[in-house]
């Protein structure tokens, strides 16, 4: 391949990274049997893979007005909400009950220990059971939604219980109205 | 390409196409050399060769004879000799001096050529058993400047082939996950690259998690999860293009992607709105999915057999995960894993005779290997957190995540546990990785 024809590839390929962001998004529907197009492959070295969705971070709850406290933490191979985070239960739950509009999202995790696609199922596990005692305190199915990262996203860096017992959480992310 | 004895042994005009166009796509900050490889277990008995420096066409960028030297040494089962013992440095067999190789017990002398060959060049070589006199091999193999490195493990793969009665694997490439940053703001990439760790390309950047890439078996696609969106969802990414499918976005979680031998199918893993995991196959041409296993335990990181027709996958069904066994065309699971409380991620040798497997081992996530009809269990490793195993395709080591030091990096060991290397990223954490087929 000559010089100039590689240049010009990389140009190409570099428009297509510059001007992704600018165009609306398209992303499939589930199990869509359209191929994401060359740009949105280029796309997701851009910052246009989720944070701009609304959906990645917490946000400040300002009108209500306290601070609820958004994790909690297990155990070992547990997914057994401990008696110390009723109350986390209990207040998420009353703000959710008062206005049927906020929806959270129950992000599961576990430490780094053990194989990773099971660590997914196992942060799942986890949120799943945030999601139930939620719905007992009568939060509407619909107001929560459940998402595994495994060991993928830990908080703490290090590799001892102090950091995994930091990583094995649920955090109760509010993910809009 | 001609061949000197009459053996087919040239680099397919598809793995060139796929060198030139995924460097294309790479990131410019990326080096060449992204991973180092160190030996951290061999054996004293390996068979002693020496490769001698080809004759050039002058300055090359590749030094192809110390391609083909570092593969052997780094098998673990050759000894290779360092150039300054060299006797002398002849460029034909011809010019071999037997007896002064002999003296240094030498049993095998490769010398080779570099020469014109059209628009490109050609490697030469030769190998002489020099106990016998008898010339093993004679190839050449049409090559480019920008392949030479490829052409030195193509030889490296005949020699080993040749000496050993086994395919060698070093023709091969590797995928694997970078992470880089803190927790806040880490970033993952998914890295394609040689076996050796060179020429190392990134094929998908993310500010979000990338897991569990698959090689399609003829070695063109990758399956992979990544969280973009902050979703789980399987893609595959054919190689060459860079374009990709979303193949699995649903609601839930979509994991653990696993082809089918023939390479239109994908075992993956599905949950349920209660969170329940469980194996589908998903046909890639018709998307329909067919429900595998069936149980409110969670049942994941699925692998077919060798023939095609049965799953091995993870399931806590018992309490602990094991691995089970089922066919795909129904019936009850089997469970294949009893030694050991915890055994997850099975992927099969290709013999199809034995399963690599992460097991808990003294309190530590270690690789065994798990003999599929006794159900023995051999532990291979000795880390802490030792996980993602994957064979080579020729079956003779296994290369796995390996935290040492705080840090995670790749790490070999040969199934005999008798080799083992050690691969670190230049920077941040190297995880998950999947060796290719033959290429």
């Amino acid at each position: 391949m000559t010089r100039v024809l590689k240049m010009a590839l990389v140009v190409a390929f570099g428009a297509l990274l510059a001007g992704c962001p600018k165009k609306p998004t398209t992303v499939p529907s589930a199990d869509s049997k359209s191929a994401v197009s060359q740009a949105s492959t280029a796309g997701v070295s851009g910052d246009a893979t989720g944070r701009g969705r609304g959906l990645a971070e917490a946000t400040p709850m300002g009108d209500t007005n306290v601070t609820v406290q958004s994790i909690i933490h297990f155990d070992y191979d547990s997914s057994a909400i401990k008696p110390e985070y009723t109350a986390v239960i209990t207040s998420q739950a009353k703000r959710l009950a008062a206005n049927r509009t906020l929806k959270l999202r129950l992000e599961g995790h576990t430490d780094e220990r053990g194989s990773s696609e099971y660590n997914i199922g196992l942060g799942e596990r986890r949120a799943q059971a945030v999601k139930r005692a939620l719905m007992l305190e009568g939060v509407a199915e619909a107001q929560l939604a459940t998402v595994s990262f495994g060991a993928e996203r830990p908080v703490a860096d290090g590799h001892s219980e102090a950091a995994w017992s930091q990583n094995r959480r649920v955090e109760l992310v509010d993910a809009g109205r | 390409m001609h061949s000197f004895n009459g053996r087919p042994g040239s680099i397919s005009a598809l793995t060139l196409g796929l060198l030139l166009l995924v460097g294309l796509l790479s990131s410019p900050a990326w080096g060449d050399s992204e991973l180092t490889i160190q030996i951290t277990r061999g054996t004293a008995a390996g068979i002693p060769v020496a490769i001698v420096p080809f004759a050039g066409m002058g300055p090359l960028p590749v030094d192809v004879a110390s391609v083909v030297e570092a593969d052997l040494a780094r098998s673990g089962r050759f000894q290779t000799l360092p150039r300054k013992d060299m006797p002398q440095q002849p460029t034909t067999a011809a010019g071999i001096d037997a007896s002064q190789w002999r003296i240094l017990k030498t049993d095998y002398v490769t010398i080779g050529r570099l020469v014109p060959n059209g628009a490109g060049l050609a490697v030469e070589f030769e190998v002489v058993n020099v106990l016998t006199g008898q010339r093993l091999l004679g190839y050449s193999i049409p090559t480019t400047t920008e392949t030479l490195r490829l052409a030195g493990h193509r030889v490296a793969d005949m020699i080993y082939e040749k000496i050993l009665g086994i395919p060698g694997a070093f023709a091969t490439r590797i995928a694997y996950v970078s992470i880089e940053g803190p927790p806040k703001t880490r970033h993952w990439r998914l890295v394609v690259a040689d076996a050796d760790g060179e020429n190392a390309r990134v094929i998908l950047d993310a500010p979000e998690p990338i897991m569990s890439p698959a090689w399609s078996p003829d070695g063109t696609r990758l399956a992979y999860v990544s969280f973009e969106g902050r979703n789980p969802a399987v893609f595959v990414q054919t190689l060459v293009t860079g374009a990709r499918e979303r193949v699995s976005g649903r609601a839930g979680i979509n994991g653990a992607p696993a082809w089918s031998p023939d390479g239109r199918k994908l075992a993956i893993t599905l949950s349920q709105p209660d969170g329940n995991l469980d194996v589908f196959l998903l046909d890639l041409d018709s998307r329909q999915l067919t429900r595998i296993t069936e149980d409110p335990a969670i049942d994941t990181e699925p692998c077919f057999s060798v023939d095609g027709q049965s799953l091995y996958f993870t399931s806590d069904r018992a309490g602990r995960p094991q691995i089970y066994r089922i066919g795909l065309a129904g019936g009850k699971p089997t469970r294949v894993t009893f030694e050991g409380a915890y055994n997850a991620r099975a992927r099969i040798a290709p013999d199809g005779k034995s399963l690599a497997v992460v097991t808990q081992d003294q309190g530590a996530y270690r690789i065994a290997l798990v003999d599929v009809d006794s159900g023995r269990s051999r532990v291979l490793t000795s880390g802490s957190l030792d996980i993602a195993p994957s064979f080579a395709p020729n079956g003779q080591n296994v290369m796995y995540s390996s935290r040492e030091g705080g840090r995670a990096g790749l790490a070999t060991v040969s199934v005999d546990g008798s080799v083992a290397t050690r691969i670190n990223g230049r920077a941040g954490e190297v995880r998950d990785p999947a060796w290719s087929p033959k290429l």
